[in-house]
């Protein structure tokens, strides 16, 4: 058996079912033991785009997602992807081929030091150079990537091991005596969290992107509590959007009702999250009343941006159900009416007009699915719009690069989400500037033919660095204007030969986005959105979240009913 | 701001050492010293670290060692009891007969044993804690230090048991916050 077989072997044995790569030279070899492999694989444009897949397959399923590029310019081409899944704690296994080991160091054809690149941007990563090593060392990518806090894990093979040939067993054994996540948590921490939860009168519950796993039990301790909730962008259907006790999102571009809950609470119980400058604003400012509890599988996210009062290392499933038994309902009826009544005071608002307006858009396009599909983005204002106006209510199910904020993401993204549950509705939300980030994509999604809807956001510009150089740059609009050299999306769409259509005005919104989820398959709808649009609210950069700027949020008159309210 | 004496056992594997310089500088910790070598375990190295910072950013840098899948074990010596030591080579030149008995005289006095002579200078092999270190340095100013090279500290805690077992804490301990 050559090392390219036992690397398909291994594979096979992890239970990966398809892989997300772009072949070169040296992972040839490799590919050549893919031709005989039952491993589909999925041929990517662009490496990065494979990366992304991989992240978002395992976002959307919870099993690992795995991509290949070649050495040198292939495995540069995926460390955006790898550093996207990293901060956003994804497990994806990277394979990737190197020159002969004879060859490195010496500069040769396609060398790069990938080992070294990709360390500050993975979990962990190994270079193999003896084919002996390789059952070990992808087993041990597997159980690396998949338990603790997932993440990235790269393995780069060299061309002579690839080719070499393997006698052995390909069973191995983990031997990483340095790593032993902590699941379960501390007994005395469990109930020292009950205490601190059972003594506050307004307690908040944070959930973050490390719920996405453990749904269930935050829904059971949420029910079971009668605790307020606030998702943060990558724990979006960890909790229902729906629910009475959600607060929608909380931080820059979070609901006033989120915000002012973190500032008035005197507890928070975050779980799964990891305090992002994103979610807290100026720290100093952050929840100055509030006792933290901080349930958290990595022990290096509890005190390191905000000091926890009561740690609790380890899953989600093992402390939630554990802390839920120490607690019955919470006395917080008081404050759940407060929280209800600047909810009704807060509803999300927009202006209508001829013009089509970002936040319709996404309006039709939740009620047009019926909120049963599943929503990638890409970054920028669309983003925030869709984290408040189409946030899912299963989990899973909302994929968007959140601590890296990578543009290019959302298209790559929505694929590999589709390849993961397949005959799901995938809804790609994106912006004109993001979607060109990784366009090439649509032959990949042409030849694959997946329920993808890419629903474009064209204002014609950089809508999130337009917003803030209004607010912040004196309305120095510096290199955001990109109408003047956009392509027709629609015809752009149609020379891949994807269905793509321009859109104006709201009748023809709806009944093009209906259409689009009729279709199953792939349909760009590009829909030429008001161009000076503001996210608000917005906690100005370094700000207090008590410090929102509430803009066209504002509500001077009679509230008026929620827009999100199923 | 204080110093904290860390040792920390990693895996013989390569690279350790870039990830974890990589480590420091990405998150910005400083580094004052750092010794590598051989522990009594094949396939294992045991690192002295010093650190300096608050209390939270120590914290911090054991925890993101720690999360260093070749890190085994971090232990901060500074509230435990430990021994630490520091070798120096100093090559110091003599001007003149009664400036060598001179040297020699504070030399002896510091058990710094003498490796190389020659006409014009002479070095010396010194161990101690950093203070006695730091001390001869001051005395051999005057004569004029040609120059000198020391390992940093290293450290072995005093406790009967080796160190380098895994150790994650799996539970920080709970400070009040700051308010």
């Amino acid at each position: 058996m050559t090392g390219s077989e036992v690397v398909m072997r291994l594979l096979e044995r992890h239970g990966v079912e398809v892989v997300f790569g772009h072949p070169g030279g040296a992972i040839m070899p490799i590919y050549d033991a893919l031709y005989d492999s039952p491993i589909r694989h999925v041929l990517v444009r662009h490496e990065q785009a494979g990366a992304h897949m991989a992240d978002a397959y395992y976002r959307a399923s919870g099993k690992v997602g795995v991509c290949f590029a070649t050495s040198g310019p292939g495995a540069t081409n995926l460390v955006t992807g790898l550093a996207t899944a990293m901060l956003d704690s994804s497990a994806v296994v990277a394979i990737t081929g190197n020159v002969p080991s004879g060859l490195i160091g010496t500069d040769a054809f396609q060398e790069a030091d990938v080992y070294g690149i990709t360390g500050p941007i993975t979990k962990h990563n190994f270079l193999v150079k003896d084919v002996s090593e390789l059952p070990r060392v992808l087993t041990e990518a597997f159980h690396i990537a998949t338990t603790g806090r997932p993440g990235p894990v790269l393995v780069d093979i060299t061309k002579d091991v690839q080719q070499a040939t393997f006698e052995g067993s390909l069973e191995a054994e983990v031997d990483l005596p340095g790593y032993k996540p902590t699941l379960v948590g501390h007994a005395g921490q469990v109930k020292r969290a009950a205490e601190a939860v059972r003594a506050a009168e307004r307690p908040l519950m944070i959930v973050g992107g490390g719920a996405q796993c453990a749904a269930d039990e935050v829904v059971a301790f949420a029910e079971r509590t009668g605790i307020p909730v606030t998702t943060t962008l990558m724990g979006i259907g960890a909790f229902p959007a729906g629910s009475e006790q959600a607060l929608g999102m909380p931080g820059m571009h979070g609901t006033v009702t989120a915000n002012r809950a973190i500032s008035h609470c005197d507890l928070i119980l975050a779980a799964g999250m990891r305090f992002d400058d994103r979610v807290t604003g100026k720290i100093s400012r952050f929840a100055p009343n509030a006792t933290v509890v901080h349930i958290d599988i990595d022990p290096a996210e509890i005190s390191k941006l905000v000091r926890a009062h009561v740690p609790v290392v380890g899953d989600l499933r093992d402390v939630l159900p554990r802390l839920g038994a120490e607690l019955g309902r919470l006395d917080v009826g008081p404050w759940r009416e407060q929280l209800a009544a600047w909810k009704a005071r807060y509803p999300e608002r927009y202006e209508t007009g001829e013009t089509l307006a970002s936040q319709e858009v996404l309006e039709l396009l939740r009620q047009a699915s019926g909120g049963d599909c599943i929503v990638t983005t890409e970054v920028g204002q669309h983003q925030m719009f869709a984290a408040r106006l189409f946030p899912t209510s299963r989990p899973r199910s909302f994929v968007t690069s959140g601590g890296l904020g990578t543009m290019g993401f959302g298209l790559p993204a929505a694929i590999g989400a589709a390849m993961a549950r397949p005959g799901e509705t995938v809804v790609c939300v994106a912006g004109d500037g993001s979607v060109q980030m990784n366009v090439q994509e649509l032959a990949t999604l042409y030849k694959l033919q997946l329920p993808v809807v890419i629903a474009i956001l064209n204002n014609g510009m950089l809508g999130m660095v337009r917003q803030w150089q209004e607010l912040f740059h004196a309305q120095r609009y510096s290199e955001v204007y990109l109408a003047d050299s956009n392509p027709d999306f629609a015809k752009l769409a149609e020379a891949y030969g994807i269905e793509g259509h321009n859109v104006f005005d709201r009748a023809d919104a709806e009944a093009r986005i209906a259409e689009a989820f009729a279709a199953k398959k792939p349909v760009l709808l590009n829909f030429f959105v008001y161009e000076a649009e503001k996210v608000f609210p917005m906690v100005p950069a370094g700000a207090g979240v008590d410090e929102m700027i509430l803009g066209d949020q504002e509500a001077p008159e009679a509230p008026r009913e929620p827009v999100v309210s199923a | 701001m204080s110093r904290h004496v860390l040792s920390v056992t990693v895996r013989d594997q390569p690279g350790v050492l870039v990830r974890i310089a990589g480590l420091f500088a990405r998150r910005g910790f400083n580094i004052e010293s750092l010794s590598v070598a051989q522990s009594e375990v094949p396939g294992q190295s045991r690192t002295t670290f010093v650190v300096s910072g608050d209390d939270p950013t120590i914290e911090q840098v054991e925890k993101q060692l720690n999360k260093l899948i070749d890190v085994i074990s971090v232990v901060d010596h500074t509230h435990a009891a430990a021994v630490d030591r520091e070798l120096m080579l100093i090559k110091v030149r003599v001007r003149s007969p009664e400036e060598r008995v001179e040297i020699r005289q504070i030399a002896q006095d510091f058990r710094a044993r003498i490796v190389d002579v020659s006409r014009s200078a002479l070095i010396f092999e010194l161990t101690g804690d950093e203070g006695k270190v730091d001390a001869f340095i001051e005395q051999m100013r005057p004569f004029g230090i040609t120059e000198l090279i020391r390992t940093g500290r290293v450290a072995l805690s005093r406790t009967a048991a080796s160190t380098n077992r895994a150790s994650h804490p799996t539970q920080a301990p709970a400070v009040a916050r700051a308010s």
